[in-house]
């Protein structure tokens, strides 16, 4: 593997190009250019809220435009449990109920209820699955992954309660325009890589802070082969680095995706040839290895070789990042007769996922029958679950402080429940063949060429 | 709250890259931080999440802040977007915290919400001789904070200056008529 890097930012000048942010931003605030540094209110295409933030958006919204205050779009406003759905918890519950009552008094079109045939479970893909992610338009949502959308070519952005409140009232809200960081992943990546390990590589190469405030455009062969969960793995993680947003021009699967999910028209765009960028990354991935997130950053990486003899003493496979119907599929590829050693958590992120693993064969056996087989634990409840701890009675929640290996995005300190855990953030690949063996492992060591 | 453009207090000192988990861990999602019970309950909460051993942040007694300003290095509010972890620290008594540099949703959120002030160092200070309990001055503007030391730098508050000025994303858009 190697990194290229140029800086070739220079003033800026009208004339001057714009990359696929920019351009979405100028379209979204009636511009013809905008450059980085500006703030302009932005007009919001889509508006997303989960349950832990919600109640609050709602209580900022009535406090602010008044108790009768109508949202400003009731189409547009996107509103999906996830967090802390399964739990008995009588808080938690009573942020479900309050949804309920905000989507009721609202008339609001997509609302994806607890207990309903409409439910979804994590809101990034329950977005994807509803067609909510468009290219060339704005989203929001209250949840800092909300820039997994990105994989669409879709400004998607997280932000807070106040901020979700304002454009939720008026349709838009001020945002500072992001300069570009542009990664161009090429080359021939091995079988056992993953998006997670492509990430990954960045994470080490930018830093916890090393996109702060700016936009990461991807390109390059490697993204465009790339599927579409895949994909969004990428762009779900660079907030990871600071990023305001990660963003790809639409390839041809996610347009065929996209085709299946929305009617609503939508524009394809693209970043001017002569757009200007305030860094260019450019990652050959011909040689890489998988990688891990050791204790307690997510771009404390290292190649997975390096910590082969570290006992691992639970795994977990879920969230926006690794809870995907791809990222099944990559663990059941390893686990196919083979058994777990040590407890293995899985959390399908949504219930298409979940009906996913039942319908989906790997050499001539489905992946929920692989997984099972194996011995993992496999929720049939969808959602965030112990990605980020959640409440006492979270499935899969760290209670001890143990070694633990996942398919998430954050390994802080106390993250997925305990303080004293350490946790690795690594491919489905990766982890399942931590799961196999008990040890941090190579995946290349279990899988072979015939799938 | 107001902010004063003075202000004077006591500091807990941080490293870098402390995330949203330390400052509120994610458990405490449920609470809804704009109800007033919601907020009281945060009030108790902010930083619950630093590590096993760290010095208490709450003080047992009175249930707050046991220090009016956190100081912090680097990438200070990483991770989630969740706007508890603001409103845990100014519900709990923080006035500001100052940091070597923010992460964009938490600057975000203290901008909008007016709940406290971010304040940016500038490049190359030295926070290491600073010692939690210390005493500091924030003269805002001034751009400068008097520690027992001497005087560190900070940074303007850049593009959002016009909304940390109005007091919040509310009360600036109320004040230029877009609302």
């Amino acid at each position: 593997m190697n990194i290229h890097e140029t800086d070739d930012y220079a003033s800026v000048n009208i004339n001057q190009g714009m990359t696929l942010t920019e351009k979405i931003i100028a379209k979204a605030s009636n511009r013809t250019h905008v450059s980085p540094g500006e703030v302009l209110f932005v007009n919001v295409d889509v508006l997303m809220s989960h349950d832990p933030c919600t109640p609050g958006v709602a209580s900022v919204f009535k406090k602010e435009f008044g108790e009768e205050a109508k949202v400003w779009d009731p189409d547009r406003f996107i509103m999906i449990p996830d967090h802390f759905v399964y739990s008995a918890d009588p808080q938690a519950n009573q942020n479900i109920r309050v949804m309920r009552e905000f989507a009721n008094a609202q008339n609001i079109t997509h609302f994806y209820d607890v207990g309903t045939p409409d439910y979804k479970g994590v809101c990034h893909i329950g977005l994807a699955e509803g067609g909510h992610t468009r290219p060339g338009e704005v989203l929001l949502g209250t949840d800092s992954h909300t820039v997994t959308a990105g994989a669409f070519g879709t400004f998607a952005i997280g932000v807070g309660i106040t901020d979700g409140a304002y454009a939720l009232g008026t349709g838009a809200i001020p945002l500072m325009v992001p300069a570009t960081i542009k990664v161009n992943y090429y080359g021939k990546k091995a079988k056992s890589v993953q998006a997670k390990d492509l990430i990954l590589v960045l994470m080490k190469e930018l830093g916890v802070e090393g996109a702060t405030y700016n936009a990461i455009e991807f390109t390059g062969n490697v993204i465009d082969e790339l599927s579409v969960e895949e994909r969004m793995t990428m762009c779900n993680m660079v907030v990871e680095c600071g990023a305001k947003n990660g963003i790809m021009v639409p390839n041809q699967a996610t347009l065929d995706y996209l085709a299946t999910r929305t009617r609503i028209p939508y524009t394809v765009m693209t970043p001017d040839e002569d757009a200007q960028y305030v860094r260019t990354i450019d990652i050959d991935v011909s040689g890489l290895t998988s990688v891990i997130a050791r204790p307690h950053s997510p771009d404390n990486v290292v190649a997975v070789a390096q910590l082969e003899n570290i006992a691992i003493s639970q795994a977990y496979i879920g969230s926006c990042t690794g809870g995907k119907t791809d990222d099944f599929i990559a663990a059941a590829e390893i686990l196919w007769q083979r058994k777990v050693t040590i407890p293995t958590y899985a959390v399908p992120a949504t219930k298409e996922v979940f009906h996913n693993l039942i319908t989906t064969q790997v050499k001539g056996r489905s992946v929920y029958e692989i997984l099972t087989r194996a011995g993992v634990k496999l929720s049939s409840e969808p959602g965030c679950a112990a990605c980020c701890g959640g409440p006492a009675d979270t499935f899969g929640r760290v209670r001890d402080p143990i070694s633990v290996i996942s398919t998430t995005n954050r390994n802080f300190v106390g993250r997925m429940g305990n303080k004293g855990a350490m946790i690795y953030l690594a491919s489905p690949y990766a982890v399942a063949a931590a799961a196999v063996s008990g040890f941090i492992t190579n995946p290349e060591r279990y899988l072979t060429n015939d799938y | 709250m107001t902010i004063n453009n003075v202000m004077r207090g006591t500091v807990y000192v941080l490293g870098d890259n402390i995330d949203t988990d330390q400052i509120l861990t994610a458990e405490y999602l449920k609470i809804n931080p704009a109800s007033a019970e919601g907020r009281e309950e945060l009030a108790t909460l902010a930083m619950c999440g630093l590590p096993e051993g760290a010095l208490p942040f709450i003080n047992s007694q009175t249930q707050r802040a046991g220090y009016d300003f956190i100081v912090a290095g680097k990438n200070f509010g990483c991770g989630s977007s969740r706007e508890h972890a603001v409103v845990a620290l100014g519900a709990s008594g923080v006035k500001a915290v100052v940091a070597q540099s923010f992460a964009r949703i938490f600057f975000r959120n203290c901008v909008s919400t007016g709940q406290i002030m971010p304040v940016t160092l500038n490049e190359g200070c030295d926070i290491r001789a600073l010692k939690t309990g210390d005493t500091i001055e924030i003269d805002l503007d001034a751009h400068q904070i008097a520690t027992a030391d001497g005087i560190l730098k900070t940074a303007p508050v850049g593009e959002l200056a016009n909304i940390v000025a109005a007091g919040g994303l509310f009360a600036y858009a109320r004040q230029t008529g877009k609302i």
